[in-house]
């Protein structure tokens, strides 16, 4: 679609020369760039950014809560902090950049040449990034509002929450989720019409199959959230009751629609990540995915059944023993397709030759720590443990150990995966090492003793505690953890950027990797193919290298 | 570690670890009940003492919460082991033995063309049968949890002469608990206490269950007592209910587990468990009106003068404020401020001149009291006995 624009194809070959030669040109090609892969770009350079800020909100948490009866924050602050912290995570820097992954790489996956809707696609990101802005605004009013990320009425009614922080906030989530719902749109139209020639459904590269359930799954989570944050917008500034119980709302209510968003949106979180998993794992074993279909459908079944089982959030409202039954064991259903991905992991790495440059190796990492983050969920789905187990510490353990564990060290891996056909140029794997360890040690160091201090009794979302508690020493590890973890992510940054000059070059395909993406330059022009390409199976390139055995033999 | 009972309360530091295993030490507290304890085994070598602790259940409820616990454990434990050790064997038994070099990670790097091991593509027969393996762990979990939540779950009967029960309402408020107890063994109470939850001990011969009902007046709580009963969320509109028995007598500790606002960290539940002689007499002084002490007439004069009279109640005074504490026993709570600080006279006196010094963003204002107003109103609350 731009080969009209000339000024895009020098501005993406090489972004960071051309700034200082005009600044005001590369200021212009960036804010008005439709090219899918820049705004892909953007995207991700939006969420480090949101990660950088989340990561030193949750710092402060962890210095006010690394002695008992501290008093380095207030109650505000602190759950000013907490809430902002949740917020941002989610929907900032989670969602923002695995769209942002998919934005760049869906297209050049397909053998397309942007998205299908380019202009709808910068609208997607600006708005996302607008929405993000009102957020942190609430700030101005005094004070970002204090009321958790999932909002709980009657907290939020104007009652309780008097700044006009909340209503930047629910603002906010309003405008950023009318981007996500665009690039859902846009994923599912260019994924269903923009494939290359023979790419049918069924040989799709596997991160694009995840970004389409993902897709799927925001058309229908996302409506929910919004319908639930305007009904709060309408009680607070023009007085309707739909959660205001004096007048006949209903508190419970909220929670039931906005734990319909929240927990598809876990796997909004993780689908795309076990996407990236199964690219990076096969290249780096140098084998095929192993059961191609049944991954593919073990997706389509997580989609579906994450879809009904959202109570499990809410174990402890007092629902009735049925519906806790029912609640329970379809959370429980959702662990056989996840179980039935990680074995096909790990039988693509049986036999293989795998190969521990730093994308495998976050892959391992979220590997042996995703399980984990699996394994506990168990333990929350089980309603009657869950009694105990629900708000606690416990489960600010567990969240963590999927979202990092799982989203983070997957998202990683991608990043070290692709960052030679974004920048042309490759990252520097000592570093990466460094950042392995330093955030795969930080981070269980962090989060493991949370596990511990819930069961304990420690509930989440407390400001300080008292010494006679027990809770301290186990504080402390988590403090300390996340003083290990926070180096990693700066060495990170600097790897990204001293990479964009200093890294060696890249090569079309450094990794001998097999899909699409890699047949063309890096940075790939900004119409990704000279000529569409044609394919025969899931791993054009393979097939290009051995033509005596291509995959098409065997599919 | 310890679960020595009795003296939980002052059971921390290093008498702790001095105290006998887990296991001796809960068969002796346990009235000759033996068994074995699994969840505190697991994490027997750390210091995990707490009074707050789900390892050390005191209710027929949390106990069948840790067997379930436990199950869960041990199911989850061996697929942990399993799974991560197919994965080590992977990373072990399958990693290139020619690595690139780390400046240059690309293929080309690795050497001379290696041949690409053989490429598998599936195969169904294993498919089903890591398919059908969870969905026999899914069942067997599902049963189980079924089972717990049959029992954990019971329905509560209406109140009836002589049932030995007793039937509290409490009332989640921001940031403290108030309990209106309404009935005991089929009598009615009807009067209103605050923060410090007293109920009856029950025993194997006479079970004296306690049945909450649990309601908000304006934000979401949850009551979690983890040593008694799981939680249950207090939500304005809707009315729950919670068991409490136990066969232990003593102090167990929890608090809201539910964000509630600024003071949610503060919001402490503490429940004393009383011989039923001990409740009894506890009643019998809750129920009677305010003591009316002739000698600090001039504090009462003041106390009702002042705005302490539009939240807080003194039961056969003008107070009838019913928005904050009732104080007509105040004297006779252990502790002030939702369990925050002990209740003696130099943290009531700084309660009344400056309660935001010590609960920052409570609901209760410093009034400004002339030094005489304040002495003469503490005096009069230290009567209320």
């Amino acid at each position: 679609m731009s080969l009209a624009q000339p000024s895009h194809t020098q501005g993406h070959a090489a972004p960071h020369t051309a700034a200082g030669e005009n600044w005001a040109g590369w200021l212009h090609g960036w804010t008005t760039t439709v090219d899918h892969k820049r705004i892909g770009i953007m995207y991700v350079l939006m969420s480090l950014v949101f990660l950088v800020i989340g990561g030193c909100e949750a710092m402060l948490m962890r210095w006010q809560l690394a002695m008992p009866n501290n008093d380095v924050l207030g109650p505000e602050a602190f759950n000013q902090l907490f809430t902002m912290h949740g917020t941002t995570m989610v929907f900032f820097v989670g969602m923002p950049i695995l769209i942002g992954a998919g934005n760049y790489l869906v297209p050049l996956m397909i053998g397309a040449r942007d998205m299908a809707f380019p202009r709808m696609n910068a609208f997607g990101f600006w708005i996302t990034l607008f929405g993000g802005l009102v957020v942190y605004f609430s700030f101005a009013t005094g004070g970002a509002p204090a009321i958790g990320w999932f909002a709980y009425a009657p907290l939020t009614e104007h009652t309780f929450a008097r700044s006009a922080a909340t209503d930047f906030w629910a603002v906010g989530l309003i405008i950023s989720g009318i981007g996500t719902i665009t690039a859902a749109v846009n994923f599912i139209a260019t994924i269903l019409g923009m494939r290359a020639r023979g790419m049918t459904l069924g040989r799709l590269p596997f991160f694009v199959w995840t970004m389409l359930w993902t897709a799927v799954q925001m058309l229908i989570a996302i409506p929910p959230l919004t319908a639930a944050l305007v009904m709060i917008l309408l009680d607070r500034q023009l007085n309707a009751h739909f959660f205001d119980v004096s007048n006949g709302g209903s508190a419970y209510l909220w929670q039931h629609l906005f734990w319909f968003f929240g927990h598809p949106e876990v796997y909004i979180l993780i689908l795309p990540v076990f996407g990236i998993i199964s690219e990076v794992i096969p290249v780096f074993s140098r084998k095929v995915l192993f059961g191609y279909e049944f991954m593919a459908a073990a997706t389509m079944a997580i989609v579906f059944i994450s879809l009904g089982v959202w109570a499990h959030h809410m174990f402890c409202v007092g629902m009735n023993r049925t519906l806790d039954l029912y609640f329970a064991a379809a959370s429980l259903l959702v662990s056989i397709p996840t179980g039935i991905k990680f074995f096909n992991w790990l039988a693509t790495m049986y036999g293989g030759r795998i190969r521990f440059a730093s994308p495998m190796l976050f892959a391992y990492g979220f590997l042996s720590m995703f399980l984990i983050g699996g394994l506990t969920g168990i333990m929350l789905a089980a309603a009657p443990f869950d009694f105990q187990l629900s708000d606690s510490y416990f489960v600010v353990g567990h969240f963590h150990w999927v979202l990092i564990g799982g989203t983070l060290f997957g998202t990683i891996a991608g990043i070290y995966y692709w960052y030679p056909k974004v920048a042309g140029r490759m990252m520097s794997e000592r570093l990466a090492k460094w950042h392995f360890w330093l955030l795969y040690i930080g981070f269980m160091l962090t989060f493991g003793p949370m596990h511990i201090s819930g069961m304990l009794g420690m509930p989440r979302r407390i400001y300080t505690y008292g010494p006679e508690t027990g809770w301290t020493l186990w504080n402390q590890l988590a403090t300390l953890g996340a003083v290990v973890q926070a180096p990693s992510y700066l060495i990170f940054i600097y790897n990204l950027v001293v990479s964009l000059k200093k890294g060696k070059p890249a090569g079309d395909n450094p990794w001998d990797a097999w899909t699409l993406e890699w047949s063309t330059t890096s940075p790939p022009s900004s119409y990704n193919f000279e000529e569409t390409p044609t394919v025969h199976s899931r791993r054009p390139l393979w097939d290009l290298q051995h033509p005596d055995d291509p995959d098409w033999l065997y599919e | 570690m310890c679960f020595a009972t009795g003296a939980r309360r002052n059971c921390h530091g290093t008498a702790c670890r001095r105290s006998p295993p887990a296991a001796a030490c809960r068969a002796s507290n346990r009235s000759g009940e033996l068994r074995p304890d699994a969840g505190g085994a697991l994490l027997v070598a750390l210091p995990i003492a707490s009074a707050q602790s789900i390892f050390d259940p005191a209710s027929p409820a949390t106990e069948s919460i840790l067997n379930l616990a436990v199950l869960v454990f041990a199911v989850i434990g061996l697929i942990f082991v399993v799974v991560e050790g197919v994965l080590f064997y992977c990373v072990w038994r399958f990693r290139d033995p020619h690595p690139a070099p780390p400046d240059n990670p690309s293929a080309a790097a690795a050497g001379p063309e290696l041949v690409e091991p053989p490429q598998a593509y599936g195969s169904r027969a294993i498919e089903v049968a890591w398919t059908a393996a969870p969905t026999l762990i899914v069942l067997f979990l599902t049963l189980s949890i079924t089972r717990t939540l049959w029992e954990v779950e019971a329905a509560v009967p209406a109140t009836a002469p002589d049932d030995n029960a007793l039937y509290v309402t409490v009332t989640g408020r921001q940031w403290w608990w108030e309990y209106t107890y309404e009935t005991y063994n089929g009598r009615k109470l009807g009067f209103i206490t605050a923060n410090e939850l007293h109920i009856p001990l029950s025993d194997a011969d006479q079970p004296r269950p306690t049945y909450l009902t649990l309601e908000s007046a304006d934000v979401c709580h949850s009551f979690w007592v983890p040593r008694l009963g799981g939680k249950m969320d207090l939500i304005p509109g809707r009315t729950n209910e919670l068991l409490l028995e136990t066969t232990e007598a003593g102090l167990f500790l929890g608090q809201c587990a539910e964000y509630c606002g600024a003071q949610h960290a503060h919001m402490l539940i503490r429940v004393i468990v009383d011989t039923p002689q001990e409740f009894e007499s506890w009643l019998e002084n809750q129920q009677r009106p305010a003591v009316d002490d002739p000698d600090v007439r001039t504090g009462r004069d003041a106390f009702l003068s002042e705005s302490c009279v539009s939240c807080h109640r003194v039961r056969g005074t003008p107070a009838k404020g019913s928005y904050a504490p009732d104080l007509t026993h105040l004297m006779s709570r252990e502790t002030l401020a939702s369990g925050m600080i002990a209740n003696d006279p130099d943290n009531l006196r700084r309660w009344v001149r400056d309660p935001q010094s010590i609960k920052p963003d409570c609901l209760m204002p410093a009034f400004g009291l002339t030094d005489q107003q304040q002495e003469q109103i503490v005096r009069y609350l230290e009567t209320l006995r």
